[in-house]
């Protein structure tokens, strides 16, 4: 248990999946200029991430790690070099089915989440998700776990970018640095700033 | 055609760049880019992917019922993505072990997507290939100069090679450890987005809101 805690506090904080490994950056900067579309799709983000992780964990182990077809057969097989295309496909079923769960049950979530759901395929920051938890070999509760808590880091961090862009879009910045290039280096401060937390154990 | 061929090719680099204007697939030019020489085979491996999903994906873009043209593109891309990923895993062990997940997440690259869906699915397949290679160019020269920057007022060295000396093996330098860390390539590269447009203004962004000087009675 205190494990999987401070799994969870390194996502979040250490090891934010936006501000320390960079993923899911180019929705990151489009779609931090309201704090309201920010904790949107930082939601929606959220919860992709919590099922595809251990989602994806689930295919490893039971199809595609070395040895795992053995139920049916196939002891000697591998097929971990298929990781990625069965990763991918996925994410973007899940997000599918996802998006009409909501649209039939939950009219209100999906006019909420909506139009963010088909931007989130294509997120860095699901996929990354999925390949750390290959790359580090967490365990199924492990994996749920990480899901969950870097997909709340992913949020957070989005949502302080809105919240420190919505008011510099009052502030004098120079031409040329307008807009993307300011929105850098806000971020980089930012980055900064979590860095800090990098001595944080539990 | 409005573009040659040419045009198609040297237009990414500065007047259309994919990362400093169309803020496209800067998820992993930020990551890679500690090392010049990992930068270099990302930018090699970006390009190549490019280049062969758009044309890949043009060849069959009449074909591709448009409701499912992105799970299409998707398989296009991760076949390609596996491809490279298992080339680097056999011929370059180390770097593929340094890139990790980042050759993995060439697939949700914007720019692979970005430029299957904006260009190759509306143009034949060489005209396609160009503009994937245009593209990766593009993206790999910010990522070189992000990487040389980095890595040569990092820790004093280009490819592995000692440039300047550091102070722990004798030298003059003392390495700024900040550029090893992720925050300064946001800098880098924010800062590289103010040199790009104070040089070509055209590309400044609308301000939002004008100070406005009120004369005084």
């Amino acid at each position: 248990m205190e494990g999987l805690l401070s799994l969870a506090v390194k996502a979040i904080f250490v090891e934010n999946l936006a501000l320390s490994f960079f993923l899911g950056m180019c929705t990151f900067i489009a779609v931090s200029k309201k704090i309201s579309t920010a904790i949107g799709l930082g939601i929606s983000v959220m919860v992709v991430q919590a099922i595809t992780v251990p989602a994806n964990n689930l295919i490893l182990t039971y199809l595609l790690a070395p040895g795992a077809l053995s139920w049916a057969g196939f002891a000697d097989v591998d097929l971990t070099f298929l990781g990625l295309i069965s990763y991918i496909g996925v994410i973007a079923a899940l997000v599918q089915i996802l998006e009409m769960v909501l649209d039939k049950y939950f009219p209100p979530l999906y006019n909420a989440l909506g139009v963010f759901l088909p931007l989130i395929t294509v997120n860095c920051a699901i996929l990354g998700g999925s390949l750390f938890m290959v790359e580090r070999s967490y365990n199924f509760s492990e994996s749920l776990t990480y899901g969950i808590s870097s997909g709340f880091g992913w949020a957070l961090a989005i949502t302080a970018m809105a919240g420190v862009r919505e008011k510099l879009k009052y502030s004098d910045i120079p031409d040329g640095l307008q807009g993307l290039g300011i929105t850098f280096i806000t971020a980089g401060l930012m980055a900064m700033a979590f860095m800090s937390f990098s001595g944080v154990k539990l | 055609m409005g573009q040659t061929r040419r045009e198609m090719l040297i237009d990414p680099m500065v007047d259309n760049n994919p990362i400093t204007l169309q803020v496209l697939g800067i998820c992993s030019a930020l990551a890679v880019t500690s090392s010049l020489k990992v930068a270099l085979v990302m930018a090699i491996a970006v390009t190549l992917v490019t280049a062969f999903s758009s044309m890949f994906i043009s060849m069959i873009r009449n074909h591709i019922p448009s409701s499912i043209r992105i799970i299409v593109q998707m398989v296009i891309i991760a076949s390609l993505v596996i491809l490279v990923d298992q080339m680097l895993k056999a011929y370059a062990f180390e770097i593929s072990k340094t890139l990790s997940v980042f050759v993995g997440l060439i697939i949700t690259n914007c720019i692979v997507m970005g430029r299957a869906e904006a260009f190759a699915m509306k143009n034949p397949p060489i005209d396609s290939f160009i503009d994937g290679i245009g593209n990766g160019l593009g993206y790999g020269f910010i990522l070189m100069l992000v990487g040389i920057i980095r890595e040569l007022f990092g820790s004093g060295s280009l490819m592995g090679f000692t440039i300047l000396p550091t102070v722990n093996n004798g030298g003059w330098y003392v390495p700024n450890g900040l550029l090893l860390l992720p925050p300064s390539a946001f800098f880098i590269i924010g800062l590289l987005i103010w040199g790009f447009r104070t040089w070509k203004p055209s590309q400044v962004e609308e301000r939002e809101y004008k100070i406005q000087v009120v004369d005084a009675h």
